[in-house]
């Protein structure tokens, strides 16, 4: 049972995990691997069938605090990164905290540069900064004028299921955020029709795995939507809100966390709580960035790419 | 806890020898969390949050009694206190920041 090296299969993921910079992460039969970046990677993919989109998170427009006083700058740098992938992404996931704070024109100022960065749409899911100050009202009306639910959606492309949810609306003090009855039964309904070999890919802001739930970062009842998409062959899992790259895997569910393009946080219960931290000025856009994630049909293969800012 | 409802008590401004005129209380924010947890203050103190965190936090009442907007570095709210009770708040942004404030009659006996 115990574990001589004091290292277990999981510790050893996260290990590769903190190393972070620079490392292509590929999911194969479930299992990550990495290599290192290098030239001609797209080719490297093959199949012509294949295409990718583009995971953004924690953009925090707004932020002047001194972990990070041009977070606009971190943003524009990682539109940068997004307008030079080649072949394009086709379309961008936004898991959270657009804003900071729910600053005043952030929103229209992250969705109006992401329509040109030159993918067709931009999906959303709120971060709790993005709904904090109104219940969520002026994201809704922004982002989810018209959806049945509040925030929550689901769509196809090409072959792959993608689900978006939101575990930042109900907030209570001294509770950890969740989804919510309401929403649990409309992704158990989303899902019921689909076939177990579809490939699914849910987003969300805050962790739907215990990441460090002393920090708040788990969502309440993250594992009951677990539980509508064990019978899936394939499922990724994408969330933000804890502004760095994490990885777990659970029989054939992928969890990834990504980075931020504002500021880095701890690690999981390192030093007082979590929050932005100051790192030198040289080392920030190294803790920043975007991920790619590719998709190639009939290599049963989703490869998740983090790239940094610097 | 003792000690940090200690530490507020101290920070209770107002001369020591008129305890009953107690009129304001900080309360500092600092490493996500509210220094002072639990605040004893008497009715017409008025308490102010002080934002030490580089995060934005928020001062709300679980109730609605009060509602503090985003507090950005540095940024305080203050909220005067009128009538007795207890009076629990957190931050809607990390709402495992908790905190309340009791709230005794400005005189005994009144």
């Amino acid at each position: 049972m115990s574990d001589e090296r004091g290292l277990d299969r999981r510790g050893f993921l996260q290990c590769m995990a903190w190393t972070g910079t620079g490392l292509v992460w590929s999911v194969v039969g479930g299992v990550p691997g990495s290599r290192a970046l290098g030239p001609g990677r797209a080719q490297a993919e093959g199949a012509g069938e294949a295409w990718s989109f583009v995971q953004i998170s924690d953009t925090h427009i707004g932020f002047k605090g001194a972990a990070n006083p041009d977070a606009m700058g971190t943003f524009e740098a990682a539109l940068a990164r997004i307008k030079a992938l080649d072949p394009k992404p086709a379309f961008v996931i936004h898991t959270g905290d657009i804003t900071h704070a729910q600053k005043a024109g952030a929103f229209d100022t992250v969705s109006e540069a992401l329509k040109g960065v030159g993918v067709e749409r931009t999906f959303y899911v709120p971060g709790e900064n993005d709904v904090f100050a109104d219940g969520g009202t002026e994201y809704l009306n922004r982002f989810a004028a018209g959806g049945s639910g509040r925030g929550w959606q689901s769509f196809d492309y090409r072959g792959v299921h993608f689900v978006g949810l939101v575990n930042v609306l109900n907030f209570k003090a001294g509770k950890l955020g969740s989804l919510g009855h309401e929403q649990l039964e409309w992704l158990e309904r989303d899902v019921a029709p689909l076939a177990a070999s579809t490939p699914v890919v849910v987003f969300a802001h805050v962790p739907l795995w215990a990441v460090y739930p002393q920090w708040g970062w788990v969502t309440d009842d993250g594992a009951q939507a677990l539980a509508y998409l064990k019978r899936f062959g394939s499922v990724t899992v994408l969330n933000g809100h804890i502004h760095q790259i994490m990885q777990k895997v659970e029989g054939n569910v992928t969890f990834h966390t990504a980075r931020s393009t504002a500021f880095p946080q701890p690690a999981p219960g390192v030093g007082t709580g979590p929050g932005p931290v100051k790192v030198p000025v040289e080392e920030l856009r190294g803790m920043l960035g975007v991920r790619e994630v590719r998709y190639a049909p009939g290599r049963d293969r989703l490869a998740v790419v983090d790239t940094s800012l610097a | 806890m003792r000690a940090l409802l200690v530490m507020a008590a101290l920070l209770l401004a107002g001369p020591a020898a008129a305890p009953a005129q107690t009129e304001s209380a900080r309360v500092e924010i600092r490493d996500q969390g509210f220094n002072a947890p639990s605040v004893t203050v008497k009715a017409g103190t008025t308490v102010t949050w002080v934002n030490h965190d580089d995060d934005t936090h928020t001062v709300t009442s679980t109730v609605d009694t009060f509602r503090s907007p985003g507090l950005d570095p540095n940024e305080t709210f203050s909220y005067t206190f009128t009538k007795p009770g207890t009076y629990e708040y957190f931050c809607t942004l990390h709402p495992l920041m908790t905190g309340k404030v009791v709230v005794t009659p400005e005189r005994s006996g009144s």
